[in-house]
Parts: structure tokens; sequence; C-alpha cells
């Protein structure tokens, strides 16, 4: 089977607001009926603005926010409602690299015990061996030995990152999970921790989950990407395709919003979106995207679009195609 | 062009009056009339604290050397009550997070009126009738209701918008906007951007664009400096910046960037940023530079003219 990870329709539903007894709590719809897969060693980017759903929907893949609805197959077998031996060995098999290295680490331990400590949790080799695996992994994420007796506060931002990124790769997991694991850090420092994780990611054969915000870095770092809005995919397809020719009107806007270093290619089509998403509490009938949408018609009020090929992407509207006024 | 505010040998220094830590190590730096000057940098590189101790929002916490002159006027030896009467009416400043910039408990017509009150004397319908005007300026919908609004009733977009209306509501001459859509998202930064420029552009203002993002640089402004360790390393204008850089400092940035049309790989400048009391006499780039000389490491170089309003501080760079 090629799939790692397999998510069949999953919804997160939040309940909010529930202030009296007698009255129905609002539905905040985080994750709202997304299939994916993740294919062993590729990387699937996924793209979106905050509120989209993208964290939530990290933390469904892990089974750390259990599905309000669907299920998520790692390896074919189910993620969540599993019983605690199965979670802690599914733990070995997929880890989260978070935002901010710095709220990761504990600050009153050094890095290399908190390196290690994956290691002891799962009981593996004995303290000589850790070591030995830990000046290891030093070594994969380029940090000098000499810093894991260290404390998180003694390091620089690109440093902590690649102190989270050797205590996730330690247990050599199947799966990564990097939710923005850039934003925080400095544009030198984010080329350095980017090519460090796509140079892992080839010599150990990982599957990546990449999470961002940043377009650019995405399209770097993926094999194929999602497009998400308000708690759907609206778009998915490789990286080539997605944006050299996207076809869903939210994604052309977006990477039409992504501001360029001038190149020699002419000026882009300017896609300005206007207002601002509605309330994932409060999502309009039909597709979501409609209150934003040039291209909105009667259908779109009623139906919610279903992802279909389009051309070379698959696409959830009712009227997709290139972007009006786009270059062909 | 004539400039409308002029830095020169600008030094701001943190920590003991006696031997502070340099965090902005000696700058020279000119905004010119109606243009749009970007400011680059990481974190640390003194880029907020120029500009935040040129208008004396620092305090009595930072040293402050050199001048910085504004129509006439040298900033540093001004004193509070001058100060507050130039800052919001004559030079405008934008931060990053709107939500802490605006007052949580008041409203937004509140607070509004109150910057027109205070920067045009207006009072009463006519301060309201004018906020409302700002507030459909800024491409709110609903002016009214937005003036019953509180901070938190607005989206992030919105309130930048709100500061915006804020800042353009005393006409100043100048806007410092720093760092002004860190905090949104693609989409809702792509309006505020064309916002900015369309304001700056019709009411012949000037602004300094302070921004990490090279990208949005690119796409806004007319002429860029780029800052590394409190020093400003190159300027000139945006066109010719992209497409040949000469400080190695500023080719690496743009090495950094990927794009969304090529597959270049990208290329990393090693190491980090050093700290403000690591920098000795030579150039603080010397330590990631991967053009350095002995010479470098003992000397700082000083800015050379290149031509066409090109400039950097490099050894390598001839005129």
């Amino acid at each position: 089977m090629n799939a790692l990870v397999e998510a069949h329709c999953v919804t997160r539903h939040y309940p909010i607001g529930k202030r009296w007894p007698w009255r129905s709590p609002q539905i905040l719809r985080a994750v709202d009926g997304v299939s994916i897969e993740i294919r062993r060693s590729e990387t699937l980017g996924i793209v979106g603005e905050s509120g989209s759903g993208k964290s939530t929907l990290a933390q469904i893949v892990l089974g750390l926010a259990p599905p309000t609805s669907g299920q998520v197959l790692f390896e074919g077998r189910p993620v969540s409602g599993v019983d605690t031996r199965t979670w802690r060995a599914l733990r070995r098999e997929m880890q989260l690299v978070f935002q901010d290295p710095l709220g990761a680490l504990n600050p009153r331990r050094t890095v290399g015990r908190q390196i290690e400590e994956p290691l002891v949790i799962h009981g593996v080799g004995n303290p000589q061996e850790r070591s030995a695996i830990v000046q290891r992994i030093l070594d994969a994420v380029h940090l000098k030995k000499s810093l894991a007796g260290r404390y998180p506060h003694e390091l620089s931002g690109g440093q902590r990152q690649r102190v989270v990124l050797a205590r996730a790769l330690i247990l050599e997991p199947k799966l990564i999970v990097c939710d923005e694991p850039v934003s925080a850090l400095d544009v030198s420092v984010q080329a350095q921790i980017v090519n460090l994780l796509a140079d892992l990611k080839t010599r150990l054969g990982l599957t990546m989950l990449f999470i961002s915000h940043d377009l650019r870095i995405v399209r770097y770092v993926s094999d194929r990407i999602a497009v998400m809005y308000l708690g759907r995919i609206v778009e998915t397809g490789d990286r080539r395709s997605i944006f050299s020719s996207p076809q869903h009107p939210y994604s052309q806007a977006l990477i039409s919003a992504v501001p360029e270093l001038r190149t020699s290619a002419g000026p882009r089509p300017r896609i300005r979106l206007q207002g601002e998403p509605p309330s994932p509490i409060f999502l309009p009938a039909g597709c979501r995207f409609r209150s934003r949408c040039g291209r909105a018609t009667s259908i779109c009020a009623e139906v919610e679009p279903e992802l279909a090929p389009a051309g070379p992407t698959m696409v959830a509207c009712h009227h997709p195609g290139p972007a009006i006024g786009a270059a062909a | 062009m004539e400039p409308i505010l002029r830095i020169a040998n600008l030094a701001v220094g943190f920590g003991s009056p006696v031997a502070p830590l340099w965090a902005v190590r000696g700058i020279d730096l000119e905004v010119c009339k109606g243009e749009i000057l970007g400011l680059v940098g990481e974190s640390g590189s003194g880029k907020s604290v120029t500009f935040l101790a040129a208008l004396g929002l620092l305090g009595g916490r930072a040293s402050r050397k050199g001048s910085v002159r504004f129509e006439g006027l040298d900033l540093l030896e001004l004193g509070d009550r001058e100060l507050t009467a130039l800052r919001g009416r004559r030079i405008a400043m934008i931060f990053q997070d709107p939500m802490s910039s605006l007052n949580p408990v008041q409203t937004v017509g509140k607070q509004l009126v109150e910057a027109i009150t205070l920067h045009r004397g207006l009072a009463g319908q006519a301060a309201r009738g004018e906020a409302r005007r700002l507030l459909e300026r800024v491409g709110l919908s609903d002016p009214d209701e937005r003036m019953r609004n509180y901070p938190h009733q607005l989206s992030g977009g919105m309130n930048q918008r709100v500061m915006i209306a804020m800042a353009i509501a005393g006409k100043p001459d100048l806007i410092i906007a720093d760092e002004p859509t860190t905090a949104l998202d693609v989409t809702i930064q792509a309006q505020i951007l064309d916002l900015l420029v369309e304001l700056v552009r019709e009411e012949g203002a000037s602004m300094v664009l302070i921004t990490h993002d090279l990208g949005v640089v690119a796409e806004t402004c007319d002429r860029v400096a780029v800052m590394y360790a409190g020093r400003v390393v190159e300027v000139g204008p945006v066109e010719r910046i992209f497409a040949r850089a000469e400080h190695p400092y500023t080719r690496g940035l743009l090495h950094c960037i990927p794009t969304l049309e090529s597959d270049v790989p990208l290329r990393p400048i090693e190491g980090s940023v050093p700290d403000a009391a690591e920098i000795g006499g030579g150039c603080a780039f010397a330590t990631r530079c991967d053009m350095v000389h002995d010479h470098c490491r003992s000397t700082s170089p000083s800015f050379l003219e290149i031509g066409a309003g090109h400039g950097a501080a490099c050894f390598r760079v001839s005129a």
C-alpha cells in the first residue's frame, strides 16, 4: 500500500458558548469533511490562512484531537480510539515539530537531556547507547556536540529549532508533522532549517506533513499541496500545478497575494479578494467561499462543492478554471 | 529629490549610560519627499529602534548620538512638548499589532475622534463627520457601525485599517509603518499594502516601511535600505537592488527566499546574527561572509556610493 496516512472525511467540531443549559451550543467547524492521503516518502504541504483548520487537521492526523466524525488510518490501522499499548507504539512512528521552539523546550533542562528523553520514555538502550544516539542526531541536525550541555535560553532561535527537530527524529519516526516550523525564525535562518528538513527527508526517507501560511516555503519543500479554506480542502494537486495553473478562485487569489521578489517574468496577475472570511461558526450555506468569490452564482449558494478533477488539480468549485486575466 | 528626513550618524545604545551596548551603530539615511522607503533587516538589526529613537519613543532608557533632521529641526534636540506636537500630526506611526496599539475599552469612534481633535482641532459633529469619512477612506464599510465597535469586535485587518485612519487623521508628511502587515494573513496583507501605497501617493506623503519581508519591499517601495547589526549595509532603488545587489549580506538574503516561479535551491547564510556585545572593530558581517578578507575582521568598511543612488558598505565594492 502506498499511503502511509489516510484521513477519511474527518471533521472536528468544537462546541462553544454553551452558557445556558437549555440553549444548544454553537458549533465551530474547525475541520469539516477533509479527506487526504499522505504517501510514503512524500511531503504533503498544507496552506491556508489563520482559521482555515490546518493545525487542527495536523492534530487529527496525529491522533491528538480525535475527529468528531471520520477516521484516520496510519499504515491501515486507526489512530484514535486505540488501547494504551497501541497508542504508545504509534507515538514512536509519528512526531510533531512545533512552531515556537522556545515554547516547545523545557527551560530548566539541558538540551541534551531533552533530546534523549524520548529514548528514555520508550526504553531504548542503556545510558551509554543513548548518549551515542544523541551525539549522532546532533550531528545530523548540524549542531555542535558541546551544545548538549546547554540550556535552551543559551541557544539562538535556529539552534533551538534544530534541537526540536533532533528530538522529533531521535525515535526514527515514519511521519513527522511540521506545524509552521520556520515561521518564528529570521529569513537567513529559515533557509538553513528548510534546507536541513529537505536534506533529512531525502536521507531518512521521511514522510512529512508540512503546514505553513508561507506559500513560498510550502512550494519549496512539498511534493503535493492542499489548499484549505474554512475547514475544507478547496484544491489539491502536485506543487507545480497548484502554483502554475490553480483552478480554484481562492487558490488563485492566495497565490497572487504573495508578495514576490521581482523577476524577469513580468507582472503577475493581481487578484484582490474583497472582505474577510466569514466566521467558522456561522458558515454560509453552499460554498464557503462564495461571499468573496467573483464567480459565485445561484448554485454556489445551494450546493457545497466536492473535490473533483478539473484540469491538472482536484478542485472543490462549481466554476473551476484558470484565473481571469491571467497569462496563459 | 529633497529629503524630508535626514538621519546622520545616528547611534542608539541601551544599558549603562557610561558604556552602553550599541543597537544602532552610526547610520546615515535619508527619506525623500513623496517616496516609500523600505527598511529591511532581521530581528535585532536595529530597524525599529532607529525610528523609535528618532521620534523619542524610547524614553530615558536609551543613549542617542548623531542627528535626525526633519524640516530644519533636530528631533534629538527637541523637548517632550515639541515632539508631542510633531508626533501623530506631522510624523505618524503605524505599528505591527493593531490590537495592542488600540485601547481595548474605548470604541473605535472615540479613539479616532480623539486623534482628530488633537491633531486637527475639530470637535463635536465636525470631528465625528471627519472620523466617518476617514473610516470610509480606509475601506471600512458601514462607518457608523464601526464607530460604535470596540477593537475586539473587529478582525486584525479591520483594526489595522482603523490604525491607518488614525495615522492619516493629522494629514502627516511622513508615515513610519513598522511591520504593519506582519500579523495579518496574506490576502489581508495585500489589501492593507495596496491601501497604504494608495493613501501615501494620494496625499503626497512619504513613508518608511519597516519589514523583514523582501517581497513586500519589492512590491511597494521605491528605495530600500538593508540593515545588519546596527548599520545600513546597502541602499538603492528597489529594481537595482533586486537586480544587482552589491553587499554579500543583501545577496545572501535574496538567496534565502524561495520564489513561486523557480526551483533554484536556497543558499542560506550560515551562522547567526552576532550579539551587540560581540561586534568588534571589523565588519559585523565578517563572521558569516563567504567573501571575507583578513582586512574585514579588523576594519569596518565605510559606506561607498556606487552610482544611481546605490551604495554599500563593503570592501569588495568599488565605485
